[in-house]
């Protein structure tokens, strides 16, 4: 099993959530993030003085798949969120030891 | 005027002034959180660019001469010719006056949020004040339309249904919204915004009787009344209709109501002012939904509320104009109930008609002007990533522990 977890551009979620739907994906979670990649921060301008703003919103989703399906889900991912400028975010993934559903208390592929 | 009347004239225009920053705030809250500024801005530059426009020719092509019928003169350009001299009353008119333009294209931002480039908002402003509200506001005042006995006591015909049908116009120049619509970043922003316009509606209505009088009284208790039926009914509405009673609802009956009373405020009484503000409340809940039958993206429903909230409110004065109960200041036309016959509806039917025909074709011509210079659409990647920062290069909400 993989933890796929990805930094997006906020206003791409819309289009990464119907991706992932349509390769089948039924479950993510979404958290609002700040950092910094190569695109580094972007100004503001209060009273006509610049303002350096280091850390940008980005999304950070986490998706769990089972080892045959990770590559649709990251290709998925990718193939959505992607406009080509700096700043598009990463993907990385890990592997997971361990999936329990809470309610029915299944593990492994079947939990996902 | 005796200086009660002076007063309460120059109390009146700072809540008309209050208004905008109210709308401001009634709008911002249902715009998404990367677009609030932007809405903030169309609505606050309206009180930056209209006063200027107003003194320099509005206010003297709107109201001097009121000889002619169709549009004034350059008599009062500048001011020039109005002087303290005796009590001031022509100026606390005129500044009293210069609430109202500024505040009528403020209402049309809502129609055009999240998509319209600021730049062309800046020239759109003092160009549909100028083209549209001065001469609509001049044929309902003193011109053609008033002359003929329409009446419109604070401008129900000459404010709301007239941004009411120029936000029509510019939503169909201006097109859809790229992505599905928004939900409103700050319900209680909405509801804050609300009873400032509440508040403000009070000067709106009140304050346009000749002075502080009986008239101004019952203008008073119609805009009190009008607005609590109108949000009774929009919520018992949606609560049997949804299911669920609803703060936006509430609010948006609330406004409806405030908006039918408008040009019906002093010259009703009784019952009246309930009747109007639930006929509005249960219209309006149901005209907010047109612009999904018919296909325009009018994003917080401008259409649905002012223009039809507007006609509700200004067609009913056919019904309910009662100029018996206003004893000496009862000078205007009786309506249908009170023994004046189907003619003053007619009347009614016919300013608004008027002022839809002019306000809608010249909103158009000024929407394709301004898309065929200057461009009145931000690019996809601004509309997709907010135009706060990058219109404004501000954001909204810096209370993160990042920031």
């Amino acid at each position: 099993m993989k933890l796929i977890t990805a930094i997006i551009k906020p206003f791409k979620l819309d289009d990464v959530r119907a991706a992932l739907k349509a390769a089948g994906v039924e479950a993510m979670t979404v958290s609002e993030a700040r950092g910094f990649g190569r695109q580094g921060g972007h100004t503001e301008t209060y009273r006509g003085t610049e303002y350096q703003v280091d850390f940008v919103p980005k999304l950070k989703l986490e998706v769990l798949s089972s080892d045959d399906e990770v590559h649709t889900v990251v290709d998925a991912i990718v193939e959505a969120s992607a406009t080509g400028k700096i700043g598009d975010g990463k993907i990385w993934v890990t592997t997971v030891e361990e999936v329990i559903r809470i309610r029915t208390r299944e593990t492994g592929d079947a939990a996902i | 005027m005796e200086s009660g009347s002076l007063a309460w004239k120059l109390v009146a225009a700072a809540m008309v002034l209050f208004m905008t920053p109210g709308l401001a705030f009634f709008y911002g809250g249902m715009v998404r959180t990367r677009n609030v500024l932007n809405m903030l801005m169309m609505n606050f530059y309206c009180l930056l660019v209209v006063p200027v426009v107003w003194v320099v020719v509005g206010y003297s092509l709107a109201t001097n001469p009121f000889g002619n019928r169709v549009i004034g003169g350059f008599g009062s350009t500048m001011l020039h010719d109005i002087v303290a001299a005796g009590d001031g009353a022509t100026l606390a008119n005129m500044v009293f006056l210069a609430m109202f333009a500024a505040i009528t294209p403020a209402l049309i931002s809502g129609a055009v949020a999240d998509r319209m480039k600021f730049s062309a908002w800046t020239v759109f402003v003092p160009l549909w004040s100028l083209l549209v509200y001065v001469p609509v506001w001049k044929w309902v005042y003193g011109g053609w339309l008033g002359r003929r006995g329409s009446l419109d006591f604070a401008g129900g015909t000459a404010i709301h249904v007239n941004a009411g049908i120029a936000a029509l116009a510019a939503v169909l120049v201006l097109g859809h919204r790229r992505e599905k619509p928004h939900l409103p970043h700050s319900m209680p922003l909405v509801m804050l915004g609300t009873g400032i316009l509440w508040f403000g509606w009070f000067g709106f209505n009140a304050g346009s009787a000749a002075g502080a009088d009986g008239q101004a009284a019952q203008a008073f208790v119609n805009t009190f009344l009008a607005a609590a039926a109108a949000g009774l009914s929009w919520v018992l509405v949606e609560w049997r209709r949804d299911g669920h009673p609803t703060n936006l609802g509430a609010a948006s009956g609330i406004v409806a109501g405030l908006v039918a009373i408008t040009p019906a405020a002093g010259y009703v009484a009784g019952s009246a002012p309930l009747i109007i503000g639930a006929a509005a409340g249960a219209v309006c809940c149901f005209a907010v939904r047109l612009k999904s039958r018919f296909g325009y993206d009018d994003a917080l429903d401008v259409v649905g509320v002012h223009m039809v909230g507007g006609l509700v409110g200004s067609l009913l004065i056919g019904l309910f104009a009662r100029p018996g109960f206003f004893g000496a200041l009862g000078t205007f036309r009786a309506g249908l109930f009170h023994g004046g016959g189907l003619g003053l509806l007619g009347e009614q039917l016919l300013a608004n008609g008027s002022a839809m025909v002019w306000s809608f074709a010249v909103t158009v011509g000024i929407m394709v002007v301004l898309k065929r210079t200057m461009g009145v659409r931000v690019d996809p990647e601004t509309e997709s990533m907010g135009l706060d920062l990058a219109l404004h290069k501000e954001t909204a909400y810096h209370n993160g522990a990042l920031t």
